[in-house]
């Protein structure tokens, strides 16, 4: 196995605020790996980063072996590297099957005179027949085959999520980041999103995913990154990191919201004072 | 019925002219109307379909005006260290194409310039653009004659092979001309929306941070989209000169921008018959006012007009009308038509 993502002691700082302070860790080939932490642990800065919507401080990204330095966006999804978002998963005005047609924007391409003659003469040429099948095979197999004619905006919370990740397959990546993909799901429809993932990865398709349900991160995950006030915690399997003092410790022994709220409050004020000393 | 409207609208233009023949005075206000329209289709290629605001639209409409006038006028003028550029007259028709390289190439040029940030900054520039625009064509006398206007220039002449050349000298010829550049923009436009690159255009404005995850280049397709807009504008901007056989400075007026967007804001951004519908009612407002009304209290009216428009329908005529069509019949379990009918699938 070779790793397909590398995070280089990542650094993110907004001006005095540090979001990671230092991130390393590798992501293998095949893996499913998830990377959880507290609230403003810095989760979302580090898909950020390694998606180009952020630049890092210091430290850097590789994607099989490419330094993502620099890229923008739509350039490390042209890698290989796509993913999807907490909130805004859906082109909320087009149809559910127009979302995928428009992430699959650049599968199956005729040859450009071919498109620009298609285009201007209005017919569904080869190339676009190619797509349909293939938005539909696409919504399919993540189950939204009912919905393709709906408004994607007007779906249930956890639907507009299959779209997004329906979208991000559609750019064919080799890895695939889902940012909360489950939260504000049922427990039915996280048990069909969990075998959605483990479908994904059948695909030859590597998963990082930023998760707060613990009960779906241990029962999915090949190995887990924990991340606490930007900093990397601790590292291994599902059992491992249950029993981990450091992770109990910082978030998962907490129990209730109410202690673990307590818990973040000393810790905060004590680096203050570490910071002011 | 939606689908049918835009061939209806076209079969009434076409056959509109048959009744008012008789009035030069209505047919110069439709040719104007449809030459303005165009821009306002142009324009919400732009506004309607990307979500940038081309607050200097009117720039790339007047250079089209510009560029047209001086290739089938000619020029001599000094350009500095001693070196002259003397341009002989070409035929009209060169001009034209010629008017849609440049405002294409123009609009590149802004798109790339303003494309890295975007938003109000693509206003800001697009306005500063048109300035600078306008501040040449009045200054640079001996290429433009500045405040004197461009005269003399001829009007549009096809070659038909066998036949000879055939020059469209009266109205009636300009209005078909009008008619016929205008079906095609709108054609273009249609085609252009319900294509891969339409798609990708949608994207971006619906959701900008998920298009670039999707691997969508945004400065590219805008600035495509910016190129088509500019070139679409600088052909409405060609025609006007070659009807109007003269030109100023004054072509670049921000006002006529104001009325453009204020067409395709009424009628409908980001619909396909929005800006026709838009820029007939406004186009055609004061020619239905004239008689009753000085044109001053004409500007008052048209503000009174726009405002009862949005306020009934904010999303503009088209949208607005859709809506109320698809509330009528609900019982249809037909696919839920959506926001823009008139989108073709």
């Amino acid at each position: 196995m070779s790793a397909i993502l590398s995070v280089d002691h990542v650094g993110v700082r907004f001006g005095g605020l540090v979001a990671i302070a230092d991130l390393h860790f590798d992501v293998q080939e095949g893996e499913i790996v998830s990377l959880i932490g507290p609230n403003g642990a810095g989760k979302t800065t580090a898909f950020n980063v390694m998606t180009g919507f952020l630049k890092p401080s210091q430290g850097e990204v590789r994607f099989r072996g490419t330094g993502l330095a620099g890229l923008p966006p739509h350039a490390i999804t042209r890698l290989g590297l796509a993913r999807t978002f907490q909130r805004t998963s859906v082109f909320p005005d087009d149809t559910v099957f127009d979302n995928v047609m428009i992430g699959l924007h650049r599968q199956g391409a005729a040859a450009p005179r071919a498109r620009l003659l298609d285009t201007l003469i209005g017919r569904a040429g080869a190339g676009e027949r190619r797509l349909r099948a293939r938005a539909e095979a696409l919504l399919d197999w993540v189950g939204l085959a009912g919905r393709a004619q709906e408004k994607a905006g007007a779906l249930a919370y956890g639907e507009q999520r299959l779209v997004g990740v329906a979208l991000a397959l559609a750019t064919e990546p080799a890895m695939l980041l889902l940012d909360e993909p489950v939260s504000g799901m049922n427990a039915s429809e996280t048990r069909v999103f969990v075998r959605l993932i483990r479908q994904i990865r059948e695909r030859g398709v590597t998963l990082l995913l930023v998760e707060h349900d613990m009960p779906m991160v241990m029962e999915v995950s090949d190995r887990i990154v924990v991340l606490n006030y930007g900093r990397l915690i601790a590292e291994g399997p599902p059992e491992a990191i249950r029993s981990d003092p450091a992770v109990i410790e910082a978030y998962l022994g907490q129990g209730s919201a109410a202690r673990r709220a307590i818990a973040e409050a000393q810790q905060s004020a004590e680096t203050r004072e570490a910071a002011h000393a | 019925m939606s689908r049918l409207l835009p061939f209806a609208l076209l079969a009434g233009l076409v056959v509109l002219p048959l009744g008012l023949s008789a009035s030069p005075y209505l047919l110069n206000a439709l040719i104007t109307t449809g030459i303005l329209t165009i821009g306002a289709m142009s324009l919400n290629l732009l506004l309607g379909f990307t979500g940038q605001l081309s607050l200097g639209h009117i720039a790339f409409f007047g250079i089209g005006a510009y560029v047209s006038a001086l290739t089938s006028l000619g020029f001599d003028v000094e350009v500095g260290f001693g070196t002259r550029v003397v341009h002989e007259p070409w035929p009209p028709v060169v001009g034209f194409l010629l008017a849609i390289l440049a405002a294409g190439a123009c609009g590149w040029l802004i798109g790339r310039l303003s494309f890295r940030v975007r938003g109000a900054y693509f206003v800001i520039v697009t306005i500063s653009f048109a300035e600078v625009v306008r501040l040449v064509a009045l200054n640079w006398v001996e290429l433009t004659q500045g405040p004197l206007a461009l005269t003399g220039i001829p009007a549009i002449s096809l070659g038909l092979p066998g036949l000879g050349t055939w020059t469209l000298r009266t109205k009636l010829q300009n209005y078909y001309l009008v008619l016929a550049v205008g079906t095609f923009c709108y054609l273009v436009v249609a085609r252009l929306v319900a294509s891969r690159f339409g798609r990708t255009m949608r994207g971006l404005k619906e959701n900008e941070s998920l298009a670039l995850s999707v691997g969508i280049n945004a400065t590219r397709t805008l600035t495509i989209a910016t190129v088509i807009s500019a070139a679409m504008a600088g052909a409405a901007g060609s025609l006007y000169a070659h009807y109007l056989r003269i030109i100023d400075p004054d072509v670049f007026l921000f006002s006529t921008t104001v009325s453009m967007v204020i067409m395709v804001v009424a009628g409908g951004k980001g619909t396909l018959m929005g800006p026709v519908i838009g820029g007939l009612i406004f186009g055609l407002l004061p020619v239905g006012l004239r008689p009753v009304m000085a044109p001053e209290a004409q500007w008052i009216v048209y503000g009174i007009v726009l405002i009862v428009i949005l306020y009934v329908m904010p999303r503009g005529i088209v949208p607005g009308l859709a809506k109320l069509f698809t509330r009528v019949r609900p019982a249809r379990p037909v696919p839920v038509l959506d926001a823009s009918p008139m989108v073709p699938r």
